[in-house]
């Protein structure tokens, strides 16, 4: 007979484990989905995994890593804050959106002048962008007591809305000709987010997330109010009485998630994508929640994450066109790496144990 | 730098590759990029069936490969690199998004043949534009509505205030008021192109309204369910011909036949003759069918849209005839007059008799 028990204390080696094992168990279960789509397993399996890290063209998808796991990474740190603490910013893709439109907004308006203080302008406002986004769910939160998780949620779809009348209004590129759609950043020196060494995928974008990582990582483990963010989190009522004020809290970390992810909007705008326009987003908000856990809400785990997470999204559309995998496919198979790490996680918790139960 | 060369070098020995294939030693490989999935019963299943039909047409002188649900910007132009890495000759990018990603690749890949749907930019010699004159589909429709419609209000679900988009509009307008001078348009604007909810919504908003003819210019069937359900309602068909809601409501359709223009393509290709052009085709060259016409159409109605049909198809009859004035009252086309297709391709403004704005 097999049953579980909790554990007294959890398991620091099942957590550091666990990530590793749900990456095992979705090769082997994806191997399998493949294998009933009439594709050799193992093909798929290093076509994804391994062909954009070490194969022929390597030289061309490894920078592509780096420019799809960069936002990825920015918004999963900012997220993981929150998270730490119990606060649920959900709405990172609306945040992503608006500071997207008030970097590339801030930058167009100078259109076409040239100067060195545009792109530093442009951050600012991109970062400003998506913190005051963010702000309305925490302040809504600490005044009225309002569910964060539902508003920042909901303020996604106001942020598509706005993005949409943006593309069709206000930032419409005036040449060209009635399409809806900003002019392209990559054509304006100034408002350019290019790389910073030519070849190598490293942009802005990319240095902001390293710093942000480190900021992160010295805010957790050696800043009071990491202290209080981790405290609030494993102990709300101990965090209580330590003297953490939690709207302060509240309004500290939906802050800062939203301004990271307000970067990554901007930066991708300015960079990868190059214009506003109405299918800008395209998820990168949402995917940063599972990067986020999948990286253990641990700033150095969440670069892994993102890694891996950018490499599934190359490997998977390599997979579609070479062995003409169909995406929904490649959709389940990322499905299934948050489906087991989260069911995997009751083994930190808890252990298994077989044979019959003893008698106390 | 070193990223440049090694694309240049890559391309040079596909190059070297398609040199190849002039004498048959190899297959021609083309490349389809969808926006959505090919499942959607639309836009991407009707590019999917054109490259299926390019399969049946040369058999083993091809290979196709395609990648769905790509999302525009940067993800995109990594999978037209990577198309264009593997190898292959000619790539058809499907989505109006992907103009200047597909330019962007199409630079650094000048042995590798891009065939953009929708879009106006070719800042290369081996990019081509390609898009179907929807608007001639649209006048039948038109016709028909007018002359069946007993409320006078005709409903229009709008995907996106685009050019193309406000097009179909005015030509749908004109065809229907020039039989019916009492017929009112309702546009509901849904900004998506493929939302089966929000489709639905709209389509019933319309009809309680009381449309007793929708049109649609979204993919879904949820329109021509809604239609169903309300009874009384005819629908038309969008994208593809929509054929299990025949013969009512739905009493016709445009479908989009890129069959002929990928295989001609294909051909110019494996002969060498292929070169950069823009292509606008409508029904004469078989780039927008009409659906088949359902017996719910009475047989007069039925014989004047299929001679408006032949006269499109033939030349003899333009779509935009004056004499016409904009909404604002001013000239247009003077009597006799046709539209050119640079005030087509950028339309921006509703003709006479067209209530409300158009959303900015």
């Amino acid at each position: 007979m097999i049953r579980i028990e909790a554990r007294p204390q959890p398991s620091a080696l099942m957590a550091y484990a666990t990530p590793v094992l749900a990456v095992v168990l979705t090769m082997i279960f994806g191997g399998v989905l493949f294998a009933v789509l009439g594709k050799d397993p193992l093909e798929a399996i290093a076509t994804i995994f391994w062909e954009p890290i070490f194969g022929e063209f390597a030289f061309f998808y490894r920078p592509q890593l780096l420019i799809k796991g960069a936002p990825l990474v920015l918004i999963a740190i900012g997220l993981a804050l929150g998270f730490r603490a119990g606060i649920w910013n959900i709405g990172a893709e609306g945040q992503y959106i608006v500071g997207a439109i008030c970097g590339a907004g801030a930058g167009l308006a100078f259109y076409p002048t040239e100067s060195v203080l545009i792109f530093p302008l442009m951050v600012l406002a991109g970062a400003l962008g998506g913190w005051a986004w963010a702000m309305i769910p925490a302040v809504l939160k600490v005044k009225f007591g309002t569910n964060e998780i539902l508003v920042s949620l909901m303020l996604v779809y106001v942020a598509e809305q706005l993005l949409a009348s943006m593309s069709l209004g206000l930032l419409k590129n005036p040449e060209g000709f009635g399409f809806p759609g900003s002019r392209n950043l990559q054509q304006y020196g100034s408002a350019h987010n290019a790389e910073i060494i030519a070849g190598t995928g490293m942009h802005w974008g990319v240095v902001a997330a390293l710093i942000a990582v480190i900021f992160a990582y010295v805010l957790l483990t050696r800043h009071r109010l990491g202290f209080a963010i981790r405290v609030t989190g494993e102990a709300p009522r101990a965090a209580k009485f330590g003297g953490v004020n939690p709207a302060r809290l509240v309004l500290f970390c939906l802050g800062m998630s939203g301004l990271l992810a307000g970067l990554a909007g901007m930066f991708e705008v300015s960079g990868p994508s190059g214009q506003i326009s109405i299918d800008f987003n395209v998820g990168y908000g949402f995917t940063a929640i599972i990067v986020a856990f999948l990286g253990r809400l641990n700033p150095l785990g969440i670069v892994a994450a993102g890694l891996l997470m950018a490499l599934t999204y190359i490997g998977g559309d390599i997979a579609q066109s070479q062995l003409g995998l169909p995406a929904a496919a490649i959709q389940v198979f990322q499905g299934m790496l948050l489906f087991f790490l989260l069911a995997l996680d009751v083994l930190t918790n808890y252990r298994v144990r077989f044979g019959t139960a003893e008698v106390a | 730098m070193k990223f440049t060369t090694l694309l240049a070098s890559a391309a040079m020995v596909l190059g070297l590759g398609g040199a190849a294939l002039a004498d048959g030693h190899e297959k021609t490989k083309v490349g389809f990029v969808y926006v959505g999935p090919v499942g959607d019963g639309g836009w991407t299943y009707e590019h999917d069936q054109g490259r299926l039909a390019v399969e049946a047409e040369f058999g083993d002188k091809v290979e196709t490969v395609f990648v769905e649900n790509v999302a525009e910007g940067p993800d995109s132009e990594r999978v037209m690199t990577q198309m264009a890495l593997d190898g292959a000759d000619l790539i058809f990018t499907t989505s109006f998004g992907y103009m200047d990603p597909t330019n962007n690749v199409a630079a650094k890949f000048p042995d590798v043949k891009f065939e953009h749907a929708t879009g106006y930019k070719r800042l290369h010699p081996n990019v081509s534009t390609y898009s179907a004159r929807f608007y001639e589909g649209r006048a039948i429709q038109g016709h028909i509505a007018g002359k069946m419609t007993k409320s006078n209000v005709i409903g229009y679900i709008g995907s996106f205030p685009i050019p193309e988009v406000i097009r179909g509009i005015n030509s749908a307008y004109i065809h229907a008021a020039k039989v019916n001078p009492d017929v009112e348009f309702k546009i509901i604007w849904v900004y998506t192109w493929f939302d089966p909810a929000k489709e639905a919504d709209a389509a019933k908003v319309l009809i309680e309204q009381g449309a007793d003819v929708v049109l649609q210019h979204t993919d879904s069937t949820a329109p021509q369910a809604a239609a169903q359900e309300a009874g009384g309602v005819i629908t038309f068909g969008q994208a593809s011909d929509m054929g299990q809601y025949a013969p009512f409501p739905r009493v016709s359709s445009i479908i989009d036949d890129w069959a002929p223009y990928y295989i001609a393509r294909t051909q110019a290709v494996m002969d060498g003759t292929w070169e950069s052009k823009d292509t606008w085709d409508g029904i004469g060259a078989g780039m927008v069918g009409i659906g088949e016409i359902s017996d719910a159409v009475p047989e007069d109605v039925k014989a004047e849209a299929l001679a408006m049909k032949a006269a499109l198809a033939d030349g003899s009859y333009h779509a935009f005839t004056g004499p016409l004035n904009k909404q604002d009252g001013s000239p247009f086309l003077a009597e006799g007059e046709t539209a050119d297709d640079g005030t087509l391709a950028g339309m921006n403004f509703y003709v006479e008799g067209i209530e409300g704005d158009i959303p900015q």
